[in-house]
């Protein structure tokens, strides 16, 4: 045993920190550059709450300013295609290559790469709701108040937190060659069944049932509170339940698929 | 004794001086056996090629060496410890066989990304200058050559100046000048101290870079020496071969001792035969005619098809 090379005494890896911000810096500079990529996931919503949201300016149902109503759920579509596009197609794309496992196999620290992944989600989701936000003021006659645009802006961190775990899932089962198709399917019908796109309370009543069980409809629920246009009958608590159940289910489903896969690596 | 310490020891005696290697490790995937009770031994400042057909378990070994995978038996020591630690992982470094990196990342910032990961990595302008990026640094991945996507992830490999560098197919998509200077960088590496694992299809690559030489199929060893041991084993079974001009008749020929083969090509005969010298004596006593006399080993290619054929 003694004849074993002995390991110098240095740190195991670089600094841990300057990992992080580089990891993240790069991610985002890779999303970035990626067109196909920046330019739907902030185009999209750009779009289609200038078609649906802005056009609706002088639109007012029950004290409701329809402007500002679709901002809340146009904010929704936005943070969460950043979210499930950035991560779940992003890395499924990097496992099927083979540059996740170049990565693995370098002494990066796996949460790094997730953080990284992470972080940018949060980033993109921050410049999709800010330029909404702008346009709603600028073209929507929308009126925001800087608190609300604050806590605006703490639920798209949240919100892009709790889709980036559901993108993990979704890269860990998925694959690549199929993923965009399948983060579209499932991501345009739950977006429209959760009220991003036309009030909740305009869909027929049996489509409103599904709603409940889709955490975009939880997590814009909590946007539109904001405002003081949530859904009066049900608690907002049972939103925050919903949307962190479904954070800690989608956590644990990828940790018990990750392993499984471990194993029979 | 617990049945660990006890493989952890047979695991020491396998790899002895080695700083890497593996121990009967066994990797099923089903029914399939990829590697079959497989032990290898990497030392410092060696070049070691893995040689074998497609499908013959170098990329899995690759793999189990870099703890991508487990083994499904049998032990994996890289510095003495499981290759999954960290602190191992800060002195390894690999280039992979990989479909697609991120294309938009410009050279310099794959390069320092990747530097950051290490503890004490090489500066910047060394692996520019030691992978030849002079030029490039500036260019999105997506942009450059096959054989400049090829540098660009050997430089990403010595990025962190590791003392182990595991090679899959390094030079695939290089022209020959290009791959010459690669061999010329890994031998540097090697003089450095640093060892090297390579896995290639082009066997003069092996034979003009390895120390050692391990051919595997089927996820067993079946042959391991320098390069030059390997031909001389293989010229043990098929010989080899003697061409010149002779007069001599095919039936006198193959009446030789050893003699496996004759061919003519016009007035050229090449003659196979593992005894060559005592052949050749006979045929200068016979034939005082003989010109043009070339006797060649058989080159690393050819005994690599005699080692596993009819194996595969």
């Amino acid at each position: 045993m003694a004849s074993v090379a002995a390991v110098p005494e240095l740190a195991p890896v670089g600094n841990v920190g300057r990992i992080f911000v580089k990891e993240t810096k790069y991610e985002f500079v890779k999303l970035m550059r990626t067109r196909s990529f920046s330019a739907s996931v902030i185009g999209f919503p750009v779009m289609f709450y200038l078609l649906f949201g802005v056009a609706n300016k002088h639109a007012y149902s029950d004290n409701v300013h329809i402007a500002k109503y679709m901002l809340g759920g146009y904010a929704v579509f936005g943070l969460v295609g950043a979210a499930l596009f950035g991560i779940g197609v992003g890395l499924a794309m990097e496992r099927a290559s083979g540059w996740l496992e170049v990565k693995r196999a370098s002494p990066m620290p796996p949460q790094a790469y997730l953080a990284a992944k992470c972080a940018s989600a949060v980033a993109f989701g921050l410049i999709i709701v800010s330029i909404l936000t702008t346009l709603g003021i600028a073209l929507g006659g929308v009126s925001l108040s800087l608190r609300e645009f604050a806590m605006m802006l703490g639920l798209t961190v949240v919100g892009a937190i709790a889709f980036a775990s559901m993108g993990l899932l979704l890269a860990l089962v998925i694959p690549a060659n199929a993923a965009p198709g399948i983060v579209n399917l499932i991501y345009l019908p739950m977006s429209f069944l959760s009220g991003l796109w036309v009030p909740i309370y305009m869909l027929p009543k049996w489509l409103q049932a599904v709603a409940p069980v889709l955490p975009t409809y939880h997590l814009v629920q909590l946007m539109l509170s904001v405002f003081g246009y949530q859904q009066r009958s049900v608690s907002l608590l049972s939103h925050w339940v919903g949307l962190g159940g479904f954070t800690m289910l989608t956590l644990g489903a990828s940790w018990l698929i990750f392993n499984r896969s471990q194993q029979n690596a | 004794m617990t049945s660990v310490q006890v493989r952890e020891l047979q695991a020491a005696a396998v790899i002895g001086d080695g700083i890497a290697g593996l121990s009967g490790v066994t990797k099923r995937y089903g029914a399939v056996r990829a590697l079959d009770g497989l032990s290898l031994t990497l030392r410092r400042g060696e070049v070691l090629a893995l040689l074998g057909p497609n499908g013959a378990g170098k990329s899995t070994a690759i793999r189990c060496l870099l703890g991508l995978i487990a083994p499904t038996s049998g032990t994996v020591r890289v510095f003495g410890q499981d290759p999954r630690e960290p602190a191992a992982r800060a002195r390894i470094g690999a280039m992979l066989q990989v479909a697609r990196i991120p294309e938009v990342l410009k050279v310099r910032e794959h390069l320092d990304l990747f530097r950051s990961y290490y503890p004490s990595p090489l500066p910047m302008a060394e692996i520019v200058r030691i992978a030849k990026l002079e030029g490039i640094e500036g260019k999105e991945f997506g942009k450059l050559s096959g054989g400049q996507k090829q540098r660009v992830l050997f430089g990403l490999a010595i990025a962190g100046d590791p003392d182990l560098i595991f090679l899959d197919e390094p030079t695939v998509g290089m022209d020959i000048e290009a791959r010459r200077g690669l061999w010329e960088q890994i031998r540097v590496l090697a003089e450095r101290g640093k060892t090297v694992l390579l896995t290639t299809h082009y066997l003069e690559e092996a034979d003009a870079l390895a120390h050692r030489v391990v051919v595997i199929d089927k996820g067993k060893v079946i042959s391991e020496g320098t390069p030059a041991e390997i031909k001389s084993q293989a010229a043990g079974t098929t010989g080899r071969r003697i061409r010149c001009h002779t007069r001599l008749s095919d039936e006198f020929l193959w009446a030789l001792e050893t003699v496996s083969a004759v061919a003519r090509q016009g007035s050229v005969v090449t003659v196979t035969a593992t005894a060559a010298e005592a052949v050749l004596r006979e045929m200068l006593l016979a034939d005082g005619t003989v010109a043009n006399l070339e006797v060649t080993s058989p080159a690393l290619e050819d005994a690599f098809l005699e080692l596993t054929k009819g194996k595969g």
